[in-house]
């Protein structure tokens, strides 16, 4: 049976992207593939909590897109958070609206893969700094995904290489979507876009 | 009269109107005694330059009147007159009964056979509908209870007209009373003329309800304006001739057609068609009123005529006083109510020439009667001075102008002056909050529709201290200006300002020049109050063209944010000459078009810069 994806972006600047755009048009119109673009609903963050809830529940993927900024997500992702994920919806008394749903992070970042860890420049890695939504997830009964990174955004010669990450997206949203990711083996890896199981799905080059 | 003749008469009332009028509203005597005064200055007995054709032009100039009653019933709507009934047969009826008798009474006191006394008693009683609704309007006044009171009275004494003139042949002194002719039109007989005016309002009635409105649509689809006017005019000349065929007052006729159609889409159209006509043709009347003032029988007889015209003023007012008293009128508003109606009327005239014509009494006491009246025509204006100097500043502590409105909520956190689109819309969205306001204005039509909605506005002028006083505004916290009336608003927040420094305000300001003035006088919250407005529609315009929302809305954001510190900064040049000002105005347009331009230009702006890449430089 088909999963059904639903996938928050947010980027405060989009006229100014260049992978974040490309990722996500590679994934729009897709079949069950629900884009949620939050500054485009929200400009003045207004979030319309009922309307977010309705669309958790019709999903059972969830994937939070968006440029890493500081360490974190753009802002409207963060009050998207602290409205949405309610008491009582996502957790807490009778709070079990999203358990057993799948939970992705997919972000850009502008330093290299080897910029995060202990003795690079970020000090950390990605996933470690990826606690917060880890925890968030498991918190609310999600099963925690490894993300999907693409590093080095800036650094980009040609929209060949572009195109490819674009690509790389496509296919684990589609992986996602259609249950053809081995998850356990997912885990294993730090990103999602390493996975065997998820490679195995691009089309070679 | 030749068309010479005419014209020189023309040309001395318009000149005697344009010349007079100004210089008595100048004076703060209102128009009204202007045109009387000039009527008394151009008459027979001063300059002599209109002869006895004043009477004639009375004749013209008194469809003023019926105009007037047509554009008072257009205001009206049938609800609202139908809430007034009580009023008009209650106070109505009283007042014309108290004062008929009265008089009668005095004058069989002074030896006067009774049939004469009761019709001296029932020609004082009318008051004159045109000086206390033009009056009254004047000054504001009509939409409080006691010129509604006022209005409700001078409609009863308008239908009274009706049986008046029939009654009066009978109070002859046994002379054969030829049924009465003239006035009363040629149809006799009671029951028959019962049906036809039955018939005739009948008609009106249901032809304003469902004739006129196609007529007016058709006509309105010629786009001719001037046949539209001549349609106007068409409708009110043939319902007061429809009126006059049947012997009943064609003010009236033409008040129920005007209230008919007051719910029709053709009404403001109406109105400014007719309201110029009317204006004339009422000055005109006034004027000519003034000129048929009986000077010489004045000078005969100074202290008759003098204490007939006190005698009147007094009892009028005094009977006035006490039917208002009755009904339960504020004390403010019954003296509103008693000097706006304490004068004779020009149905006086009517019933004077027809008493005469029908041997009640003879021509000597009629032109002492008119003399009399007319005289209280002139000085009712004055009344309505004193009313508003003298009297009514005794009631200062008191709202002016209704009785209802004593503000009963005293602690409320925010008063709120102007309770128009913009001011409801604050009032509902604080109120929402649980946020108590006190709501004030002074536009009567506007605070009923409020009313109607559920909530709570008192009436009364906000920039009177008496007033924001009586609103707590010694304990408020905020204030909330959102009048329209640009003068008012800057004296209200100067009072203020002065008077309750615990008050915060909250300004709404008209346009640039508003906020610069209220920038300079220290206010910290000033709201221009089509800026967001014009931004929103920019914010989905710029959507429409592709932009991102957020995008166009920060733009929008900056744009404000600019555009309000410009607006400060600005402010500060406004003393100096024109030419440097302008000069800064230009200067900072240019910024804000370079600041937006660096954006296309895709160089860095300053406010989201932190969402470029952080290394423009190597990329480049």
């Amino acid at each position: 049976m088909r999963s059904r994806v639903l996938i928050l972006f947010a980027h405060p600047a989009l006229h100014k992207s260049r992978v974040n755009r490309r990722l996500i048009e590679s994934v729009r119109g897709l079949d069950n593939v629900t884009i949620n673009d939050l500054y485009e609903e929200y400009p003045t963050f207004d979030i319309n909590v009922g309307r977010e809830q309705e669309l958790l529940l019709a999903h059972d993927v969830i994937v939070f897109q968006h440029p890493f900024y500081w360490y974190s997500s753009p802002a409207i992702l963060k009050e998207w958070e602290d409205l949405v994920l309610e008491y009582g919806f996502a957790y807490g008394t009778g709070g079990t609206k999203l358990q057993g749903k799948l939970f992705l992070t997919a972000i850009t970042t502008g330093a290299p893969p080897e910029a995060y860890c202990r003795t690079g420049f970020n000090c950390f890695t990605i996933r470690q700094l990826l606690a917060p939504f880890e925890q968030t997830a498991k918190f609310c009964g999600m099963r925690y995904l490894s993300p999907f990174v693409v590093h080095s955004a800036l650094g980009f010669r040609n929209e060949k290489e572009i195109q490819a990450k674009a690509q790389a997206y496509r296919h684990v949203i589609e992986g996602l979507r259609d249950g053809l990711l081995d998850l356990d083996e997912v885990e294993k890896h730090a990103r999602i876009n390493e996975a065997p199981s998820a490679v195995g799905l691009q089309d070679p080059g | 009269m030749n068309s010479e003749d005419f014209f020189f008469q023309a040309f001395i009332y318009l000149l005697a109107a344009v010349a007079s009028v100004p210089i008595a509203k100048r004076l703060g005597l209102g128009s009204v005694l202007g045109y009387l005064i000039a009527g008394v200055l151009i008459g027979p007995h001063a300059l002599r330059l209109v002869g006895t054709s004043g009477n004639d032009v009375r004749h013209v100039a008194e469809f003023g009147v019926v105009m007037m009653l047509f554009l008072v019933g257009l205001e009206l709507r049938p609800n609202l007159l139908w809430k007034l009934r009580g009023p008009i047969l209650g106070a109505g009826g009283l007042q014309l009964l108290a004062t008929t008798i009265v008089f009668a009474g005095l004058s069989m006191l002074a030896g006067l056979p009774p049939g004469v006394a009761v019709a001296i008693g029932m020609i004082f009683s009318a008051s004159s509908t045109a000086i206390a609704l033009q009056s009254l309007t004047e000054r504001a006044q009509l939409a409080t209870r006691g010129g509604q009171t006022s209005f409700s009275v001078l409609l009863f004494q308008d239908l009274s007209v009706i049986p008046i003139l029939a009654i009066l042949p009978l109070l002859a002194a046994r002379l054969p009373a030829a049924t009465s002719v003239g006035s009363t039109g040629p149809v006799t007989g009671p029951w028959l003329r019962a049906l036809i005016i039955i018939g005739v309002v009948t008609a009106i009635v249901l032809g304003g309800r469902f004739l006129v409105r196609p007529i007016f649509r058709y006509i309105a689809l010629t786009r001719l304006h001037e046949i539209f006017n001549a349609a106007a005019l068409l409708l009110v000349v043939g319902i007061a001739l429809a009126m006059e065929l049947v012997g009943l007052s064609p003010a009236l006729g033409t008040f129920l057609a005007g209230v008919v159609l007051a719910e029709s889409e053709y009404r403001h159209e109406l109105e400014a068609d007719i309201e110029p006509f009317k204006g004339l043709l009422l000055g005109l009347f006034f004027i000519s009123v003034g000129a048929s003032i009986d000077l010489p029988l004045i000078q005969s007889q100074p202290l008759l005529v003098a204490l007939l015209v006190l005698g009147l003023l007094v009892i009028k007012f005094a009977v006035l006083f006490f039917v208002g008293r009755f009904t339960g009128l504020e004390k403010s508003q019954n003296f509103t109510f008693a000097f706006a109606l304490a004068q004779g009327g020009e149905f006086a005239f009517v019933l004077v020439a027809f008493a005469v014509q029908n041997h009640v009494f003879d021509q000597n006491l009629g032109n002492l009667l008119v003399a009399t009246v007319a005289l209280s025509m002139v000085v009712a204006p004055f009344l309505f001075t004193i009313n508003e100097h003298l009297v009514q500043p005794r009631f200062c502590s008191q709202l002016q102008t209704r009785d209802s409105d004593e503000i009963d909520e005293k602690d409320n956190p925010v008063i709120i002056a102007g309770v128009g689109r913009f001011g409801a819309v604050v009032s509902r969205l604080l109120n929402a909050q649980r946020i108590k306001t006190t709501v004030l204005d002074i536009d009567a039509e506007q605070i009923e529709l409020v009313r109607r909605l559920g909530f709570k506005v008192f009436y009364g002028d906000a920039t009177r201290l008496e007033l924001l006083r009586s609103a707590g505004a010694e304990k408020a916290k905020l204030l909330i200006i959102a009048i329209d009336d640009v003068d008012k608003s800057i004296e209200l927040t100067e009072k203020a300002q002065r008077e309750f420094p615990n008050l915060t305000m909250l300004v709404r300001a008209k346009d640039r020049d508003h906020a610069y003035k209220l920038i300079n006088m220290g206010v910290n919250y000033i709201f221009r109050e089509t800026l967001d407005t014009s931004l929103d529609l920019t914010i989905q315009a710029l959507r429409l063209l592709g932009f991102g929302a957020y995008r166009a809305h920060r733009a929008a954001k900056t744009f404000k944010t600019y555009d309000e510190e410009s607006v400060r900064y600005l402010a500060g040049f406004t003393d100096s000459d024109e030419k440097d000002f302008l000069g800064e105005v230009r200067r900072r347009v240019r910024t804000l078009d370079e600041l937006f331009e660096a954006e296309r230009a895709g160089q860095a702006f300053r406010y989201d810069k932190g969402w470029d890449p952080p290394v423009p430089q190597e990329s480049k």
